[in-house]
C-alpha cells in the first residue's frame, strides 16, 4: 500500500513543477499582466514581493513547495483572502456536484447498457445506441443551456441557476451525468456482451440456470468490474467538466473559482485551483486502482 | 451511419464554399434587427448585434476546422515522433518520456489547456498553442506502446541484422505498421479538439470578438436564451451535427483500416 503511494511521488512532484511553471509562462512581466499598465511602482513592487517574484527561480520553487506542503497557497491578489479558504469553500460544492452527476450517470447508464446488451441487434439496442452516440456528441456548454431552457424556463419545474435550494443541483448534475451515462451505456453494453460469450456462461446455462440467474449471479459481476476503472477516469472528467457546467449554472465550485480567477487575472488562485483538481484526479485514480484490485478475484491479494 | 457522416461533412463543406461565393458578411451589425427570429432574410435569425447567425455559424465552422486541423496535424506529428523514438530506442529516454507523459495525464480533461490558455492570453494563436502543448501526449503514449511491441517483430530484427540504420528501421519498418492506429485515434480526437476549442472560446479564452466562433457564439447565446432561444438551439444543433459526423467518420475509418485491437508483440 505504502509502496503504491510512493510511486505517485514523481507524478505529484511533476504536477507541482508544472503548476509552478504556469505563473512563469505568462508572456512579459506577470505583475504587469495582473495589475495592468497603470499600477503604481509601490503596488508593483509589493505584489512582486508577495508572489516572491523578486527571488531567484530556485528559491521561488523551494518556497512554493514548502508553502503548498503546509496547505498555504498564498492569497488572492484582489481580495487578499487566503486561497486555502477559497478552496475550502468551493471544493465541497464541486465534489457534491461530481458525486450526484456520477450517481445519475450510473443510474441511467448501467440499466440502459444491460438492456441494450440483452436486446443486442433488436430495435431497442439500435435506439439506445443512437441515443447514447448523440448524447456523447453534446458538449456540456450546449446540453446545459438546453436543459436550462426546457426545464427551468419553459416548463418552470426547476430553478435556473444559483445554489439557493437543494433543487438547484439537479440541472448541473444532469448536464454532467447525462454525458457520463452515454459513455457508461456503451461500456456496459460492450463489456456484458463480451462476458455473455464466455464459456462459463454457457456452462451456467447448460446446468439449467434461468436466464435471470445467469445474468445476476454470473454475468453482471464480471461485466461491471471494468466499469470501476472507467468511473475513476470519468471522475476526473467530471471534475474538469465542472469548469463549464459550474460557469453556466452559477455553481460556486472549484470550476467557477478557476474561471473567475482567470477573468480577474488572479493567477495565484488559478494556479491553486489547477493544482488541487490535478491532485484530486491522481488520488482518485489511485483509489480506483486499489478498489479494482480488491474487487477482482484474479488480482486480489497480489500487490 | 457512414452516409450520414459523409453527407454531413459534405454539407458543411458546400455551405462554407457557398457562403464565400455568396459573400456573406458575418460581422455586419444591424442594430435595427437584433435577436430576430428566423426569417427569409436571416435563415437562422440574428444575434444581439443584429448580425446574421447563419453567416456567423459558417465563419465559425471555418475557424473551428482550421484550429482542429492545425492542432491535430501538429500534435500527431510531434507525438508520433517522440513516441516512436522513445519506444524503439528505449532506455533512459523512454523512462523520462513516460514520466513526462504521466505528469501531463495527471491533469484531467481540458484542465491543462485551460490553464495554458489562461496564462498565455486569449487569441487564436495562443489557443492553438495551448491545445498543442497538451494534445501530443496521447499520440506519444500510443505510438510508444506500439513501437515497443513492434521492435521485437521478425521483420524489424531482420532489417536490423542487415545493418539498416535506426532511422531507416523506424521510418520504413515500424512507422507503416502503427500509422493506421494513430490515424484512427486522430480522427476521433478531432472531435475532442473541436469541443476543446469551443469550450475555451466559450470561457472567453479562445477566439476573440468580433470574430465568429461557435464557443463564443454559444456564450452570447446563453445570455440571451430567454428572449432568443433560437440562437442557442441553432448554434448547438450545427455543432452537434459536425461532432457526430466526425465521430462516425472515425468509426468508418477504423473499420476501413481494420484496427480492432493493438498490435501484439
Amino acid at each position: 500500500m505504502i509502496k503504491r503511494f510512493a510511486t505517485l511521488l514523481p507524478v505529484v512532484f511533476g504536477v507541482l513543477c508544472l503548476t509552478f511553471a504556469l505563473l512563469h509562462l505568462i508572456p512579459g512581466d506577470p505583475v504587469d499582466v495582473m495589475l495592468g499598465e497603470s499600477a503604481s511602482v509601490t503596488d508593483r513592487l509589493a505584489l512582486k514581493a508577495q508572489l516572491g517574484l523578486d527571488q531567484p527561480l530556485a528559491v521561488q520553487f523551494g518556497q512554493y513547495l514548502l508553502h503548498v506542503l503546509q496547505g498555504d497557497f498564498g492569497s488572492s491578489i484582489h481580495t487578499q483572502t487566503p486561497i486555502s479558504q477559497l478552496l475550502w469553500q468551493a471544493y465541497p460544492a464541486t465534489l457534491l456536484l461530481a458525486v450526484v452527476a456520477l450517481a445519475i450517470g450510473l443510474a441511467i447508464g448501467i440499466p440502459l447498457g444491460i438492456w441494450s446488451a440483452l436486446k443486442a441487434g433488436h430495435w431497442q439496442d439500435v435506439m439506445i445506441t443512437m441515443l447514447s452516440i448523440r448524447l456523447a456528441a453534446m458538449p456540456a456548454f450546449w446540453l446545459g443551456p438546453v436543459l436550462m431552457l426546457v426545464f427551468a424556463v419553459w416548463l418552470g419545474w426547476l430553478p435556473v441557476s444559483g445554489m439557493t435550494s437543494p433543487l438547484t443541483i439537479v440541472l448541473p448534475a444532469l448536464t454532467l451525468g447525462l454525458g457520463l451515462s452515454a459513455i457508461l451505456t456503451r461500456m456496459t453494453r460492450t463489456s456484458l456482451l463480451e462476458v455473455l460469450s464466455e464459456d462459463y456462461i454457457r456452462t451456467a446455462r447448460a446446468k439449467g440456470l434461468s436466464e435471470r440467474q445467469v445474468l445476476l449471479k454470473h454475468a453482471l459481476r464480471a461485466a461491471l468490474l471494468p466499469l470501476v476503472t472507467i468511473v475513476g477516469l470519468q471522475m476526473g472528467s467530471l471534475l474538469a467538466g465542472a469548469v463549464i457546467t459550474e460557469t453556466i449554472f452559477s455553481w460556486n465550485g472549484i470550476g467557477r473559482l478557476l474561471v473567475d480567477s482567470i477573468e480577474k487575472r488572479d493567477y495565484p488562485v488559478t494556479q491553486a485551483c489547477v493544482l488541487v483538481v490535478a491532485l484530486s484526479y491522481v488520488l482518485i485514480n489511485q483509489a480506483t486502482d486499489l478498489v479494482y484490485r480488491w474487487l477482482d478475484p484474479r488480482t486480489r491479494g497480489t500487490q | 451511419m457512414k452516409t450520414f457522416s459523409l453527407l454531413t461533412l459534405a454539407f458543411w463543406l458546400i455551405t462554407v464554399l457557398l457562403g464565400h461565393a455568396a459573400g456573406l458578411n458575418p460581422n455586419q451589425i444591424d442594430l435595427n434587427a437584433i435577436l430576430q427570429w428566423p426569417s427569409v432574410q436571416h435563415w437562422l435569425g440574428t444575434d444581439d448585434l443584429g448580425r446574421d447567425i447563419l453567416a456567423r455559424v459558417i465563419r465559425g465552422v471555418e475557424v473551428s476546422f482550421l484550429v482542429t486541423v492545425v492542432v491535430t496535424a501538429v500534435t500527431l506529428t510531434v507525438g508520433l515522433s517522440i513516441g516512436l523514438v522513445a519506444g524503439y530506442k528505449g532506455g533512459k529516454l523512454d523512462s523520462v518520456l513516460m514520466q513526462v507523459t504521466n505528469i501531463f495525464l495527471a491533469f484531467p480533461g481540458m484542465l491543462l489547456a485551460i490553464a495554458f490558455a489562461a496564462v498565455l492570453g486569449a487569441g487564436i494563436n495562443n489557443l492553438i498553442l495551448a491545445l498543442c502543448l497538451t494534445g501530443w501526449v496521447t499520440y506519444a503514449r500510443l505510438s510508444r506502446g506500439q513501437a515497443l511491441a513492434l521492435r521485437q517483430r521478425l521483420h524489424v530484427l531482420a532489417a536490423e541484422s542487415l545493418g539498416a540504420s535506426s532511422v531507416r528501421v523506424m521510418a520504413l519498418h515500424i512507422l507503416p505498421m502503427l500509422i493506421s492506429i494513430l490515424l484512427v485515434e486522430a480522427a476521433y480526437s478531432m472531435a475532442s479538439v473541436m469541443i476543446a476549442e469551443a469550450s475555451l472560446s466559450f470561457l472567453g479564452l479562445g477566439i476573440q470578438a468580433p470574430h465568429a466562433s461557435w464557443g463564443a457564439m454559444l456564450r452570447d447565446a446563453v445570455r440571451f436564451m430567454l428572449v432568443a432561444p433560437h440562437y442557442v438551439l441553432s448554434v448547438g444543433v450545427c455543432m452537434m451535427s459536425l461532432i457526430l459526423a466526425i465521430n462516425l467518420g472515425g468509426d468508418v475509418l477504423r473499420d476501413k483500416l481494420d484496427v480492432r485491437s493493438e498490435v501484439r508483440g
